[in-house]
Formats: C-alpha cells, structure tokens, sequence
C-alpha cells in the first residue's frame, strides 16, 4: 500500500473520463430516450383517444339505428293508412261510377220503354183503326161516321 | 512465474503483487504505476469509446440490440440516481455514475480473467516481467476515485450552501445549535469527512485485493501436483463465479456511494 504519484494520473484519467461521458456519452442517449418516451406516450395518448372515440361513435350508430328503426316503423304505418285509404277511395269512386251507369242504364230503359210503348201505343191505334175501319167500310158510311172516327182517332193518340 | 529464480511460495505470490513502476520525480511519491495507469486507461478507452460509438447512432425509434443493452445499463443507472438525488441530474450525477459505474465495473473485472494465464501474456507477448491487471487491486487508483469524488462533495457543498451555509452545517449537525456542541459537531463531521473517502475506497480496494490474493493462494494448488492442480482448478472456478458477484456488487456500491455522497453535499439540513 503506497500512495505515490499514481493517484494523480489516475484521477486525471477520471476527470477525462467524466468529462467525455458528460459532454459526448449522456446527452444524445438521453435524448434520444426522452423522445422516444414521448413518442410512447404520445401514441397511447392517441391510443386511448380513439378508443373514447370509436365507443361515442358506436353510441352514435346505436342512437341513428334505432331512430331510423323508428322513422321505418312510422313509414310503414303512414303507408298503410294511406294503402288503406286509397283502397277506399277506390271502392267509393267505384260505387258510384257502378251507381252512374246504372242510373244512365235505367234510364236508357225507361226511356226505351217509353218509346216502346209509344210506338206500340200508335201500332195498335193504327192496327185498331185499321180493324174498324175494314168493319166499318162494310157496315158504315164513311163520310157519315167520319166525325166519329176522327173522334177515336183523336182519343188513341 | 517464470522468474528465473526458484519458485516459492513467497516469490509467486510477491510476483503477482509487483508492479511494473516508473520514475517520474524524486522521493518515494514520484513514482508511477504503469501497469495501473495503462490498464485503467485501456478499460477506459474501450468502454466509453464503445458505449460513445453506439451512442452517436442512438436513434429515438426501434433501438439495436447493443443500443437498447447501452439503454438497459443507462436506465437502471439513471433510476437509481433519480431515487437519491433530487436535483438536475443530467447535468454531473448521473453520468458521472455511469462513469463511475463502468470503469470500476470493467477494472473489477480484470480480476476474473485467469491471473497466470495473464502474467504470461503480458510477459511473453508484450514483454512485460511485472504487470498488475487489476487497477482497482492498487489502492492509488481506489483513492484517486475517491478522493476526486470527495473534493466533488466538498465543491458542491459550497456551491450549493455557500461558505456560511456549509460552515453552520459543520458547527450546528447533527446535534444541535447550542455553542456548547460546536467543538463536539465539528469533530464529528470532521470524522466524517476523513471517513468517506477511506471508506469508499478501502472497501473497493479490500475487496478486490482480497479476490485477487484468494485466486493466488488456489494457485499454488499447482505446486502440489496433477491432482492438486484440478482441485485447485475447480476452487478457482467456484471463486471465479462467486467473484462475478462481487466484482458487480462492488462497482455498484461505489457507484451508489458516490451518488449518495454528491446528493448529501447538495441537501442541507
């Protein structure tokens, strides 16, 4: 055990060494440490901000299904009331065009008849007429009993 | 070992103690351990220029494996200093420790490489009779670190308390402030202060030394012969895997001792 001029070149060669490590050895790989820490944190910061916004968005989707659900449900309603609406409408609007036609019907048949009966009316006058008048132009003066005839003549008409 | 002279004993194991000296000035402090200072500086230059090349590439993405090993010792480093210094300590501290911690961890080391085997490069290939390659077996080295560290302390404990602060914590810790202590805290805190650094460093050098004599004295199992050298192989092996114990325990507590001595300086009471 001497201490002798070792000791001096030994801590000479120390402050060398404490000066390289703080000027060249520490600061670049603490850098490169913190920023790499950083990074991390930084990506689990995103991390857990996209986790928070895919959980809003699927409570979104959530919330936008169930109110379309609803509009559907409301559509499908509204249209069946309107189906059912229209189907009466038709019914109706059927009904009375059915009613027309066959008011326009009867009265073509009435109208009809009358005619009918009209010209039967005059054929049988016409045929009666004619009856008398063969039985008559037998019996009968013509001349004579022509006020009569007439007479019938004007009731047949 | 290949002395030249009989082979005792005594001169195997004084052998391996001598060291390669150079006089540098008179007087017996002028001389110079060459083997120590070269050694040290070898260990040195290696380490840092190792841990310096990586570090320049340090990339703040997916880090190389010898990036991420250089992160791996950094980190613990660093966390341990942050647990006892509460100040900037990226500006001195912690790399200091890191310093601290490498260079006593790489001359620790010297120790586990086979001493004879050793001996018998540096002779034969470079020539050298005597050359100690453990550093921290030569307590210059040990006291040069401490002593460093110590005027450290007493640096930052002027430079964070002042003269006056420094002064009142001498006189008035740890009993108190009454005048009638200030004989009995003074020497207490100059005990203190002899002791750090003894401490420190005789607790490196101790055990080191004593690692390196054990390897000696299982060494000379080899004089008994055949079988006598393999016992003495297996013990040195058994030694060895303990040694890797201590040679880390020790860098590591002469690390954390310097980081507690520098955060003491910093903290007043």
């Amino acid at each position: 055990m001497n201490i002798n001029f070792t000791l001096i070149s030994q801590a000479l060669a120390f402050s060398v060494f404490i000066w390289f490590t703080v000027k060249f050895v520490w600061p670049p790989l603490l850098r490169a440490i913190e920023e790499r820490q950083k990074t991390i944190a930084d990506g689990l910061a995103a991390g857990e901000r996209g986790r928070h916004e895919l959980e809003l968005a699927s409570q979104r989707s959530s919330e936008v299904l169930k109110e379309a659900k609803q509009r559907a449900s409301e559509i499908i309603l509204q249209a069946e009331k309107r189906a059912t609406e229209i189907v009466e409408e038709a019914k109706r609007a059927a009904k009375d065009e059915g009613d027309r036609i066959v008011a326009g019907a009867k009265a073509d048949i009435a109208h009809e008849m009358f005619s009918a009966k009209e010209s039967l009316r005059q054929h049988a006058a016409q045929l009666a007429l004619a009856g008398a008048e063969k039985i008559l132009r037998r019996e009968i003066d013509a001349k004579a009993h022509a006020d009569i005839l007439s007479a019938i003549e004007e009731d047949l008409k | 070992m290949a002395s030249g002279t009989e082979l005792t004993p005594t001169s195997y194991i004084d052998h391996h103690l001598t060291y390669l000296t150079t006089k540098v000035s008179e007087g017996s402090f002028g001389v110079l351990h060459v083997d120590t200072l070269i050694t040290s500086l070898i260990l040195g230059v290696i380490s840092f220029g190792f841990i310096w090349l990586i570090v320049r590439k340090a990339t703040p993405g997916v880090p190389s494996k010898s990036q991420a090993f250089i992160e791996l010792a950094v980190e613990f480093i660093d966390n341990e200093v942050k647990n006892t210094f509460h100040g900037n300590r990226h500006v001195l501290v912690a790399p200091l420790a890191l310093t601290v911690f490498v260079w006593v961890l790489m001359m620790n080391a010297m120790d586990i490489l086979p001493i004879d085997i050793m001996a018998w490069v540096t002779e034969n290939v470079f020539g050298m009779h005597n050359w100690k390659i453990v550093p921290t077996t030569d307590v210059n080295t040990t006291f040069a670190l401490a002593l460093s560290i110590w005027f450290l302390m007493i640096f930052f404990n002027l430079k964070v308390k002042g003269v006056g602060g420094w002064m009142h914590e001498l006189f008035c810790t740890p009993f108190g402030k009454n005048p009638l202590l200030w004989i009995l805290n003074l020497l207490f805190n100059f005990i203190e202060y002899v002791s750090k650094p003894l401490s420190h460093s005789l607790r490196l050098f101790g055990n080191i030394y004593a690692g390196e004599i054990i390897f000696l004295l299982l060494g000379m199992w080899a004089a008994t012969g055949v079988s006598g050298t393999i016992f003495g192989s297996i013990l040195g092996a058994g030694w060895a895997i303990f040694h890797i114990l201590i040679v880390t325990l020790q860098a590591f507590i002469f690390m954390m001792l310097t980081v507690v001595y520098i955060s003491m300086a910093h903290e007043s009471h």
